[in-house]
């Protein structure tokens, strides 16, 4: 990339468990420049038919994102400061291989542009030392970005978390998740 | 992704198919018979783009996603399949790849814009490819100084009055092509310099280098014409290297950058037939939401080309974590999430 401010001192951290559903976030991930005002932000019920409980869901950004990997048309890269950037327009042929390795259940097709997007954590504001619109609108501090020491203080009984368990696949990530003090990886069953 | 400085069969592929142009151009211009010589640096930069593209189209259709798309897609040929497809096919490659008709709702100026240049550029090359090979050429009729006969391959296949329309037209449809072609990427120029999404993720190589080659070459192109009909020929000699230049850039630039998409994007037809056929097959079930999220085949291909790549996603019971949809997916790592939770005593911490 062309220029850049980038903090590499300042990290993503999220906690799915105090999101309440408000949808700040989707509104202002909207906002940002890179998705040309498409929210990428995804916030779902768990299991509507059991609990009100919503989950929030941004780009974990994989040390060795699966959705490069799997893009026939190598669409989608990953710059030195470790994001992995949405597809490439003029590459991506839409075919969804991306959206259905995703992990995390990340990449969104959008079928009218036969494209698919998804979150750069808002490069257009962290490339020039800024935060993601949804870590500065969040209420309930699911979505937090910032130092690591900023979030130990903040959470003193909890532990930045990036290493997770899929079967039998580990992978890395850029973005942490607050796990309980202790933790070094979340196994998903 | 594992990278090797360079590929053998890729080479090889593309070397032979150089060789076969290379002859093609010695036959189709009647034994060089037909061949401008003054072209002969655009035929090293087309021939040289022509051996890059294949090469990088090779090693391309070698990496494991694009093989199984690529292999797929043969195989519905050889099987028949892809007959059944045939006037979906047809339609797509008119509203696709004539008429980008996908960049519409992106926006109403990006497909203007687009369409100028992809008109521009596609007329431009169908003109010039064929001259630069030989492969086109121009005669006087015999006993006539009024009538212009176009061969083709060494067979005629039009006549026209030097004074008509249709000369005039032809004559100058490079030049139709340069106009639209400016028009199309000052407006690409203009959105890549003002948007703020853009500025923070291009990259002048990959980006804005293209954009000014193109508005380069059709202005020294349109500039040898200005310059013969309203200039008496001044600096006719340097407009022209000038523009052998930008154009023989614009031949090597085809196959490593930006222009490479021209290349790539039939695979989107590809694509969409891969998911039509897949839907005559059956659509796969998340276990999370219950709800058909995609076809099985996609998610039966997905399996093998992510453990072909080194990731493995099955689990102890049999399943795999790809079975689940986007959404089950994020449910289930909140579902994760919550129940480690639970386990540290303190929901919140």
């Amino acid at each position: 990339m062309n220029y850049t401010n980038f903090n590499i001192h300042e990290e993503f951290f999220v906690d799915m468990q105090r999101c309440i559903g408000c949808k700040a976030c989707e509104l202002a991930c909207a906002e940002c420049e890179t998705n040309g005002q498409e929210s990428m932000i995804h916030v779902n019920y768990v299991d509507r038919a059991s609990t009100v409980q919503t989950t929030v869901q941004v780009c974990m950004h994989c040390d060795d994102p699966v959705c490069a990997n799997v893009c026939p048309a190598d669409a989608i890269s990953k710059d030195e400061f470790g994001i992995v950037h949405t597809a490439n327009t003029e590459r991506c042929i839409g075919c969804s291989n991306c959206v259905m390795a995703c992990p995390f259940g990340v990449p969104k097709k959008e079928e009218s542009y036969d494209l698919m997007m998804k979150c750069t954590m808002c490069y257009d504001r962290t490339s020039v030392g800024k935060k993601p619109m949804c870590a500065t609108v969040c209420p309930s501090g699911a979505l937090f970005y910032g130092t690591k020491d900023q979030i130990q203080e903040m959470r003193p009984n909890s532990t930045p978390v990036n290493t997770f368990v899929f079967g039998q696949e580990i992978v890395n990530t850029k973005v942490n998740i607050m796990m309980p003090k202790g933790s070094t990886e979340l196994i998903i069953f | 992704m594992k990278n090797k400085t360079y590929n053998i069969k890729a080479l090889l592929i593309a070397a032979l198919l150089s060789i076969f142009m290379i002859a093609l151009v010695f036959f189709g211009s009647r034994k060089l018979q037909n061949f401008d010589a003054a072209l002969v640096t655009y035929l090293f930069g087309t021939v040289f783009a022509f051996f890059g593209i294949v090469y990088r189209y090779t090693v391309w259709l070698q990496r494991p996603p694009t093989w199984i798309y690529f292999k797929r897609g043969i195989t519905y040929l050889i099987t028949g399949k892809v007959f059944s497809h045939f006037w979906f096919a047809t339609k797509e490659s008119v509203e696709n790849i004539a008429f980008q008709k996908f960049i519409y709702p992106r926006g109403k100026y990006r497909w203007m814009a687009h369409f100028m240049i992809a008109v521009g550029c596609t007329s431009a090359f169908l003109i010039t490819i064929p001259l630069t090979f030989g492969w086109i050429n121009f005669a006087m009729a015999p006993n006539s100084i009024s009538v212009y006969e176009a061969y083709f391959f060494g067979f005629k296949v039009m006549d026209f009055n030097l004074d008509s329309i249709t000369a005039f037209l032809t004559f100058h449809a490079l030049n139709w092509s340069s106009y639209l072609v400016i028009f199309g990427s000052l407006y690409y120029l203009r959105r890549r310099l003002t948007n703020p999404g853009l500025i923070a993720t291009q990259s002048f190589e990959g980006d804005l280098l293209p954009l000014i080659l193109l508005i380069a070459i059709s202005v020294t192109g349109l500039g040898l014409t200005y310059s013969y009909q309203f200039m008496k020929g001044l600096a006719f000699d340097f407009l022209a290297v000038l523009h052998a230049v930008t154009v023989i850039m614009f031949l090597i630039w085809i196959p490593f950058g930006k222009f490479f998409h021209i290349i790539q994007r039939p695979a989107q037809i590809g694509a969409h037939i891969y998911k039509k056929q897949g839907m005559k097959m059956g659509m796969a079930v998340c276990p999370h939401t219950g709800e058909e999220f995609t076809t099985n085949l996609h998610i039966k291909d997905l399996k093998a080309v992510t453990k072909e790549l080194g990731f493995n996603f099955d689990k102890e019971d049999g399943t795999s974590h790809l079975d689940l949809s986007p959404e089950g997916k994020r449910s289930r790592l909140a579902q994760a999430h919550l129940k480690a939770r639970q386990q540290g005593g303190n929901l919140f911490g």
